[in-house]
């Protein structure tokens, strides 16, 4: 039998968590979980609603960067202004999630926790270096994006552990970020190959720093250090072009399936990688 | 099961309600309290049709527990018309034959309302992609983005 509490602590939703006798799930927006309900995917003998916790919804500017709550909808982190003038990469990836109705619920939390190689908003936060804050039984600790999936559907997170925040660091001038999927209509489908691209450049606007993640070729989001390696040090040239576009290549390990085969997926990866990666330095360059 | 006690509010009336915690808001809505106008059409957050809002996001009630509802606002499409006045989005999607079969349209009307509760002067492509979490099987669609636009149009006053 299924039970609901709603917690209004973090302490109070780890107790929750541990002292459940079968399945826990936790419940941000609820977009996927009820779908999973519904089909009987998840069985879960108890769902921690973590929306009663203060500031487990919202955004707030600390040290120059931000703090999103795990459970901030997508529609919220698109209204925005100063997330959107920082991360215009994470906030479109968060925003490509779903319909107008899947984003008055859908968070951050719940795109990375679903573990869905496909998920929109992972590419772009790992490409952000953001982490995120892990509540357990000891207190929180803080994570990085990359270290929590660990396949489709599971992630590293203990049973009595919850994301509550997500963090996106300081910018040095000159950066900017984007993220890019693709699929085969205007909107509305899951993504057959994302790429998030997040740069620095120097006054010339050679690239000192930069980060590049694929989404949906492999189990989980891939963070491709030889593809930001091509980039860092030369202007988005056709060099450091075609170095992006063959790491992308190099990394993926698609799956063949109706979304795409893995010979579409590998070569679309390095077109994404290419066309993400030159509207982040174009943003970047905007900030100098 | 133990039932929750929910205390909401649905288009502007305190309402209480007692549900099993697998309940969605939409189960709620149409068999508890026989407010059967929002739809249900996939149960997976796909066509829109059991459209509402709470504290005045749209979001699909299929998608949500009723429990969730406690101490939240709930519009739902009982909520549009005053008495046997329309709203002007219902009156333009008649005078546009936006429905055919019908079942999407309380979803959409919904949906379109959020839309120009926010933004009075949207642009086609803005409403387009606004509405395109509501399927319609019948019209096409664009007898329903007249039908917005015409509304947005009168709603502004001109």
């Amino acid at each position: 039998m299924l039970a609901y509490t709603a917690p209004s602590t973090v302490e109070e939703a780890v107790r929750a968590l541990a002292a459940a006798s079968g399945v826990a799930k936790v419940l941000s927006g609820g977009t996927d979980l009820l779908v999973q309900l519904r089909t009987g995917r998840a069985k879960p003998d108890l769902i921690v609603d973590t929306k009663k916790i203060p500031g487990i919804s919202g955004i707030q500017e600390r040290d120059g960067g931000f703090v999103i709550g795990a459970a901030t909808a997508g529609a919220v982190i698109g209204e925005c202004a100063a997330l959107r003038r920082a991360w215009p990469g994470v906030v479109e990836a968060a925003n490509l999630i779903g319909s107008t109705q899947i984003q008055g619920r859908a968070s951050l939390a719940g795109n990375l926790c679903n573990a869905s190689p496909a998920a929109d908003s992972v590419p772009a936060l790992i490409a952000a270096r953001a982490t995120c804050v892990v509540a357990g039984p000891n207190g929180s600790r803080e994570a990085s994006v990359e270290s929590i999936v660990t396949g489709p559907g599971r992630t590293s997170l203990a049973r009595d552990e919850l994301i509550i925040a997500f963090h996106l660091p300081r910018r040095p001038p000159r950066s900017a970020d984007a993220y890019l999927r693709f699929i085969p209509r205007t909107e509305m489908d899951i993504a057959v190959v994302g790429a998030g691209v997040n740069v620095t450049l120097d006054a010339a606007g050679v690239c000192t720093d930069a980060r590049v993640v694929l989404g949906a070729v492999a189990p989980t989001a891939l963070l491709v250090a030889d593809a930001a390696a091509a980039l860092i040090g030369r202007a988005l040239d056709d060099t450091a072009l075609a170095g992006l576009d063959q790491a992308a290549r190099r990394a993926c390990k698609p799956i063949d399936d109706k979304r795409g085969t893995i010979a579409y997926r590998t070569k679309v990866a390095g077109v994404m990688a290419r066309r993400a990666a030159a509207i982040a330095f174009e943003r970047a360059k905007e900030r100098a | 099961m133990s039932k929750h006690h929910v205390s909401t509010t649905i288009n502007g009336e305190p309402t209480e309600f007692l549900c099993e915690p697998q309940l969605t808001l939409l189960d709620v809505l149409r068999d508890e309290l026989h407010m059967t106008g929002s739809k249900e059409g996939c149960s997976s957050g796909d066509c829109g049709a059991c459209s509402v809002t709470v504290d005045g996001r749209l979001v699909c009630s299929c998608l949500m527990l009723a429990v969730e509802a406690e101490g939240h606002a709930i519009e739902t499409i009982e909520g549009m018309a005053r008495g046997h006045d329309l709203h002007p989005l219902q009156r333009k999607f008649l005078e546009h034959a936006a429905l055919q079969c019908g079942f999407c349209t309380p979803g959409l009307l919904v949906a379109a309302k959020a839309l120009l509760d926010r933004n009075p002067s949207p642009t086609e492509t803005e409403t387009r992609y606004w509405l395109a979490g509501n399927l319609c099987r019948c019209t096409g669609y664009d007898k329903i983005i007249r039908a917005v636009l015409d509304a947005a149009a009168e709603l502004r006053g001109e």
